[in-house]
């Protein structure tokens, strides 16, 4: 009977989630908003979504090879990187664009700083921001959807949610179904809230960012302009695939309890004060990448105290 | 403040072939004494015990044959009648090997006169210590405390709840289980006798819900005694942590570096009162124990086994092992140790044998991605992610700082860790580093002080 047994240390099971079924997990759930772009979008979607991802993976994959580390594309986490990348980006640019902004997400903000885990802010973010200061023309230009009149215009519901004369010119449910100017992967909300709820019952996010995020903004705006406008806001512009998605990218947001929900009302406050008072119709991109960067330090001083802890001479 | 999860964090660890589920069903068997048995001088932490007996001698079973090496320590009795083969060394599922006393069984199976108590609802604090002790009592949950010294607190202290661990939070384990379910009058019994020696007016076993066949026996057997209740627990390992038990049943919190003693409370394993209650009123030692053979086996059981039966005995009890097993574990998937060695004998500790399969192998560890899974599970929440960048990085006093000396061990945050890391094996290296370097500094002092001693006493000596 005697067998080549193996030895290690306890414990001797582990829970059958991996760092690459996490990350399949959030894939499966972006992908009702892509859908739903190509479907408001055309083709063009699809094409500047495949772009995206192939870079990203290459760009990891070829960097990885050069630099002799572990190759670990096998975690889809650079998959994760292109849909985001692609979902921020107008159907409208150039098809270069894409190939560029991959390399930057991937290259610049994640490889350069350790790898999966080790970025400090949102990789696909960062790189939306870089491409969207270097070429606002064709960054901020938001196409309407194939099922708009062509006599309305490229405004965004943003846009016109703006300037009180235009509120009423936005349609809920149309905000709602995703009919309406924007980003590649931001418009359907319907897809978007679909994904977050695959990823609550599969425990890949947790309520507190997404929840605080949208809340506060919900809250502000109820105060600022009554719940009419409330609700708009939170269905217009990227706060739902920011909110989702990207303020609960692990490596950029905090692990505390405590800390997710500072992370999402910090974000929503940030959402309102650039869309309310700035000169500026969308804040989530800034309002994340800036709560990345306070990350580290709202993790520092929100860890909790731990079970039996006694205060220090007292 | 924790809802319904009755402590901070915790898992549900999942289980394959032949788990609970499967084995609670299999009521306890006695398994045939070996011809050999090799029973090691340290079952137990603390002092070795010490032989009493040589080469040659013959021995009855229940007989002493070491005594205590200490205060912390207990004294080990034969399991089988027989000879005394010779005092060697045993491995141990830890690797090391320890002394041992090694008896070939006669097979006659003749006992040691025994005493039993003749009063034991008159017995006190001290005549109830004395029995525990003789009898070779350690915490049978696998921590192997000698039980003696448990439930002698110090002088300003005493024992205000007994708390009775019936939680078997351990995944394939079934032993407490089938023990509560066969003898629950018999648990009772011995935690009412414990409470009338110590005066203790209340005492609480705490079961997991997923057991209620054993609830429901034991609130059966408790009906019409005073003081003592059964509290239904909800699943969720590690539940039979102490510290989490004490806090699901009493809210009392044991302070860091304390022990349950410090809230008022002694926590006894279900099988530790089983054995309580036979040494006194049988005046039986320790001698044999309910051991759970699950996992990777053909037939899994749960055994009434000797101590010092080859853990090859048990496999070959349960139809031997299926082909696919790659680990042997004594004790619990999440806590316990592999074995090396199919000779390896039966302790005082010995839970449960458990054969896996190849999903035990351990996986290709990654990059932490930060997900937060280990803090969440973390039943003494701990953070165990800045406690394993810390420890990796040798910065001890860091991770003393964040907590790394409170973890239990428990090897939830492992288990959860979807970079597959080595967390808790990263803790316990790390906290061994930490005691090495205490007792370093503390030699290093005592050191320094003999030195300033010896020059005072120079001096004096110079001036005189």
């Amino acid at each position: 009977m005697q067998k080549n047994l193996i030895i290690t240390t306890s414990p001797h099971l582990r829970d059958r989630a991996t760092t690459a079924s996490i990350m399949r997990d959030v894939c499966i759930a972006l992908a009702p908003a892509g859908i739903a772009g190509i479907v408001f979008f055309g083709a063009r979607a699809a094409v500047l979504i495949a772009l995206s991802v192939i870079t990203c993976v290459l760009a990891e994959f070829l960097y990885q090879k050069l630099t002799g580390q572990k190759v670990t594309v096998g975690d889809w986490s650079a998959v994760v990187t292109g849909l985001l990348l692609a979902y921020n980006m107008p159907t409208t640019v150039p098809w270069w664009m894409a190939v560029v902004g991959g390399v930057i997400a991937i290259l610049l903000v994640k490889q350069l700083f350790g790898g999966i885990g080790s970025n400090f802010m949102n990789p696909a973010l960062t790189a939306r921001a870089v491409l969207f200061v270097s070429w606002g023309g064709v960054m901020g230009a938001y196409p309407i959807t194939r099922f708009m009149e062509d006599t309305a215009s490229g405004a965004t519901p943003l846009a016109l949610l703006a300037a009180k004369e235009t509120v009423g010119d936005v349609q809920l449910w149309d905000l709602f179904i995703g009919n309406c100017a924007g980003v590649i992967g931001e418009t359907c909300k319907a897809a978007l809230l679909l994904g977050g709820i695959y990823l609550l019952v599969r425990k890949v996010i947790d309520w507190r960012i997404p929840c605080g995020m949208i809340g506060i903004v919900f809250i502000c705006y109820l105060i600022y302009g009554g719940f009419n406008l409330a609700l708009k806001e939170i269905l217009s512009g990227a706060l739902m695939l920011g909110a989702i998605f990207m303020a609960t990218d692990y490596a950029t947001s905090p692990q505390t309890n405590l800390g997710r929900i500072i992370m999402g009302v910090g974000c929503g406050l940030i959402v309102f004060v650039i869309r309310a008072f700035a000169n500026y119709p969308e804040g989530t991109s800034f309002a994340i990448l800036f709560m990345n960067v306070m990350t580290p330090l709202i993790d520092r001083y929100t860890v909790p105290k731990y079970f039996g802890e006694v205060k220090k001479n007292g | 403040m924790f809802g319904k999860r009755l402590f901070p964090g915790g898992i549900h660890p999942h289980e394959g072939a032949n788990g609970k589920a499967v084995n609670s069903g299999n009521a306890i068997e006695d398994v045939p004494a070996p011809k050999r048995v090799t029973i090691p001088l340290s079952q137990h932490i603390g002092a070795p015990a010490k032989p009493v007996v040589n080469k040659g001698d013959h021995v009855l079973v229940g007989q002493v044959i070491a005594e205590a090496g200490g205060f912390v320590s207990a004294p080990v009795h034969a399991s089988v009648s027989g000879r005394v083969v010779e005092i060697a060394t045993a491995p141990m599922p830890s690797g090391l090997h320890v002394p041992a006393i090694v008896i070939d069984n006669d097979f006659k199976d003749e006992w040691v006169e025994l005493h039993p108590a003749p009063h034991p609802e008159t017995l006190d604090a001290a005549g109830m210590q004395k029995i525990i002790r003789e009898a070779g009592i350690v915490g049978m949950g696998g921590a192997t405390f000698p039980t003696s010294v448990k439930v002698t607190p110090g002088k300003d202290k005493t024992i205000e709840k007994l708390l009775i661990n019936g939680a078997e939070c351990e995944p394939y384990l079934t032993a407490d289980h089938r023990l509560m379910l066969e003898k629950p009058a018999e648990i009772i019994d011995g935690i009412h006798l414990l409470m009338l020696a110590f005066g203790v007016s209340e005492a609480v076993i705490g079961v997991e819900n997923n057991k209620p066949d054993a609830i429901a026996a034991l609130q059966d057997a408790c009906r019409g005694t005073d003081g003592i209740r059964v509290q239904p627990l909800p699943v969720r390992y590690p539940q039979g942590g102490e510290k989490q038990l004490i806090y699901a049943i009493t809210r009392r919190v044991v302070p860091s570096g304390g022990l349950p003693i410090d809230v008022g409370c002694v926590v006894l394993n279900v099988g530790t009162v089983f054995a309580i209650d036979e040494a006194v009123r049988l005046g039986k030692p320790l001698v044999q124990r309910v051991t759970t053979v699950g996992g990777e086996v053909n037939n899994p059981r749960n055994f009434r086994v000797r101590i010092g039966t080859p853990v090859i005995c048990l496999l070959e009890a349960c139809g031997g092992l299926k082909s696919n097993v790659i680990k042997l574990i004594s004790g619990g998937p999440m806590m316990g140790m592999t074995i090396q060695d199919i000779e390896v004998p039966i302790t005082k500790g010995s839970s449960g044998i458990l054969a896996l399969g190849p999903e035990s192998a351990e996986p290709e560890e990654s990059a932490c991605i930060r997900c937060g899974r280990c803090m969440r599970a973390c039943p003494m929440s701990l953070p165990p992610v800045r406690m394993d960048q810390y420890v990796r990085a040798e910065r001890y006093d860091d991770a003393v700082e964040v907590g790394l000396m409170n973890c239990i061990e428990c090897g939830a945050c492992t288990y959860v860790c979807p970079a597959k890391r080595l967390l808790t094996q990263s803790f316990r290296m790390g906290k061994r580093m930490v005691n090495v370097r205490r007792q370093e500094a503390k030699a290093k002092a005592e050191a320094n002080a003999k030195a300033v001693e010896a020059e005072k006493a120079r001096e004096a000596g110079k001036e005189g």
